[in-house]
């Protein structure tokens, strides 16, 4: 702490040409991408929002009076009140509730999604780009086939199939997003696939594998990292989207989706049912945006955003 | 080195031909090329740009870019057994095990974003199977041996914490971590400063001592082979043009080439001269002169030097050259001498 604060101070001096003193021995990796990240003022608001969001789905149950399957046959389509803060449904779920239990829900897809949409990428992208040769053929034909499926629809259609089990969503949810990415990291990778550290590990008898798993993804684990984030809002919206056209999770299973789809039937009757869930859903993304952005200049020595540390 | 030549020598090539085939046609980079080391011995290939010098490493590492690269005939034995016969896996566990490699530039053969401590630490892991922890101490010795200072605390910078010579060190460090029966180093200094580079080649040579290597040092560098080197095989255009042992080599050298190599090196006590260079470049691989390949640069070259190829012929014990008039260069040079 006593570091960022000296460098605070000579920044100061910044003004009349002196740029700040560098410390004496360089600092770690994550040091100076943490110090770009909160010299980032919007990410910072977005971790911040995030956060709480995050406390919300967690510690809600604790708060909430009512169960989300539980009905309240004496407050149907209620208002927000001191009881029901969120107000009801037609049934008399009580919304505050279903909400914490929805974005409980819709994290957990979009979570689970990212990173298994991440790993599955990376390793498929770097493993084109290492191996080469007929591997690299089947692996980038097999993407580009996929690229041009209309993955949609057959997501769709297996998730009505499943019957709306969140954990089958989440699998074929992976299986439509990462074929984008991991056509990203196999372009990078090929660069990197000539560069001598990867040659020279070769050389010494590395096994190919490992040269993939330990010297290809370290190098491309910001792009990784800032996809990563990308890929929770794309997530997010995907299962929203599938959710609101009825082919994602099925009633008692609630999620951000099939909340807002709900309320949208009744936006002129009860708005509430509409506008909570709608308002956590745009919080969510646009809080996982910012950190997002914030990541990338923080990552990116050249981006003139996260000044220089 | 003289008692070492009756034991069964520890690699050995034999008449090894490597191609390329490009558009252009079938480049001929390795020509018939032999060499043997023995343990404790130390080899030198010199050579211009594309003469085959890093070729031939490759080769022997087997990391030769197939395609374009092939290897069109010859052996090479290591202990005896043909590595080209050898299954792939069998030849990858040798790698790094047995036969080790130093490259060019440190900076850019170790990986930016890892520890360099988990970088040498990876051949005992990847080699020995050994755990995480203890290949980190051993790491650590590793550094210590190669006179890295701090090297428990430094285990843990980056590549590009260190300076040239501390990550060529560091190179060194992955080279023989594993106690290599052969070193291949591929013009190890040629990224350093010069007082780095005699540091650097003083502690190859103290290393290779210590654990009685067989080194193999590619260099254009005349200057560091006569420090270091028993034997040198000077190579032009995929093939050798003169071998022998480094006195014989610096002494009566008799192939115009290596005399022409020899005559290009600045001298101190010359400042005032032009340097000898020698004109013109290096045939195209793929489009090789009849006769010499040296015949189009060299100034004593005849009719014969142009249609008629000379083949490498033994012209005193233990030195060999590839030029029909070597006999006229060593006699020549020791009339120069006999009169003073």
């Amino acid at each position: 702490m006593s570091n960022v604060t000296t460098v605070q101070a000579s920044g100061g001096a910044t003004g009349d040409g002196t740029r700040p003193r560098r410390p004496r021995r360089p600092m770690s990796k994550t040091k100076l991408y943490t110090r770009r990240f909160m010299r980032n003022k919007s990410a910072v608001v977005g971790l911040v929002v995030f956060g709480l969001i995050v406390a919300f789905a967690l510690t809600g149950p604790f708060f909430q009076r009512y169960d989300h399957v539980e009905l309240d046959f004496l407050a149907l389509s209620e208002g927000p009140s001191a009881d029901h803060w969120f107000g009801t449904n037609s049934g008399g779920n009580d919304l505050f509730a279903q909400v914490v239990f929805g974005l409980q829900r819709s994290l957990m897809i979009a979570l689970a999604v990212s990173s298994g949409a991440t790993v599955l990428a990376a390793l498929v992208g770097a493993s084109a780009a290492y191996f080469g040769g007929n591997v690299e053929k089947a692996l980038v034909g097999f993407i580009h086939f996929l690229m041009a499926t209309p993955t949609f629809l057959i997501v769709a259609m297996m998730s009505e199939d499943s019957g709306g089990d969140w954990r089958v969503i989440s699998l074929v949810l992976i299986f439509m997003t990462w074929f984008f990415l991991a056509r990203t990291i196999w372009t990078l990778s090929l660069s990197l696939r000539e560069r001598e550290f990867i040659t020279a590990s070769r050389y010494m008898g590395v096994p190919g594998v490992m040269i993939v798993l330990r010297h290809m993804v370290p190098n491309i684990a910001s792009l990784l990292i800032v996809n990563w984030t990308l890929g929770v809002i794309q997530a997010v919206q995907m299962e929203t989207a599938l959710s609101f056209l009825g082919f994602g999770v099925k009633l008692p299973d609630v999620s951000l989706g099939s909340l807002i789809r709900v309320g949208a039937d009744t936006i002129t009757s009860s708005p509430w049912l509409f506008y909570f869930p709608a308002a956590v859903l745009t919080l969510l993304t646009v809080s996982l945006a910012l950190i997002s952005d914030g990541l990338r200049d923080a990552f990116d020595p050249t981006s003139g955003a996260g000044g220089h540390a | 080195m003289t008692n070492s030549s009756t034991a069964e020598p520890l690699l050995e090539v034999r008449d090894l031909q490597v191609e390329f085939r490009t558009k252009a046609g079938t480049a001929q980079a390795v020509n018939g090329l032999n060499v043997t080391l023995h343990a404790g011995e130390t080899l030198a290939i010199l050579g211009e740009s594309g003469s085959g010098k890093s070729v031939t490493a490759q080769a022997i590492m087997g990391i030769l870019d197939m395609p374009p690269g092939h290897i069109a005939g010859g052996e090479i034995r290591y202990r005896g057994e043909d590595l080209l016969q050898m299954p792939d896996e069998r030849r990858r566990r040798l790698r790094g095990m047995n036969i080790s490699m130093i490259f060019q530039d440190a900076l850019s053969s170790l990986n930016p974003v890892l520890p360099v401590g988990w970088q040498i630490g990876e051949m005992f892991r990847v080699h020995r199977g050994v755990k995480r922890r203890e290949a980190r101490q051993k790491a650590v010795e590793m550094m210590e041996r190669v006179g890295i200072p701090a090297a428990e605390k430094r285990a843990g910078d980056f590549p590009h914490q260190f300076s040239g010579g501390m990550r060529q060190r560091i190179m060194i460090a992955m080279a023989i971590a594993l106690d290599p029966d052969v070193l291949i180093a591929d013009e190890p200094t040629t990224a350093l400063d010069v007082t780095v580079q005699a540091q650097v080649m003083r502690l190859l040579k103290q290393l290779q001592e210590e654990f009685n290597m067989g080194l193999i040092l590619i260099t254009h560098d005349l200057g560091v082979v006569a420090d270091v080197a028993d034997k040198i095989a000077v190579m032009y255009a995929g093939r050798v043009m003169e071998a022998s042992d480094v006195y014989s080599i610096y002494s009566s050298a008799a192939h115009p080439y290596t005399r022409g190599l020899l005559a290009s090196i600045p001298r101190v006590d010359g400042a005032d001269e032009r340097l000898d260079a020698i004109p013109g470049l290096p045939p195209a691989l793929t489009d090789m002169p009849p006769g010499c390949p040296f015949s189009p640069r060299c100034a004593f070259a005849t009719d014969r030097c142009r249609t008629e190829r000379p083949e490498l012929r033994e012209i005193a014990a233990g030195h060999t050259a590839a030029c029909h008039y070597a006999e006229d260069f060593i006699t020549a040079e020791e009339d120069q001498h006999e009169p003073a």
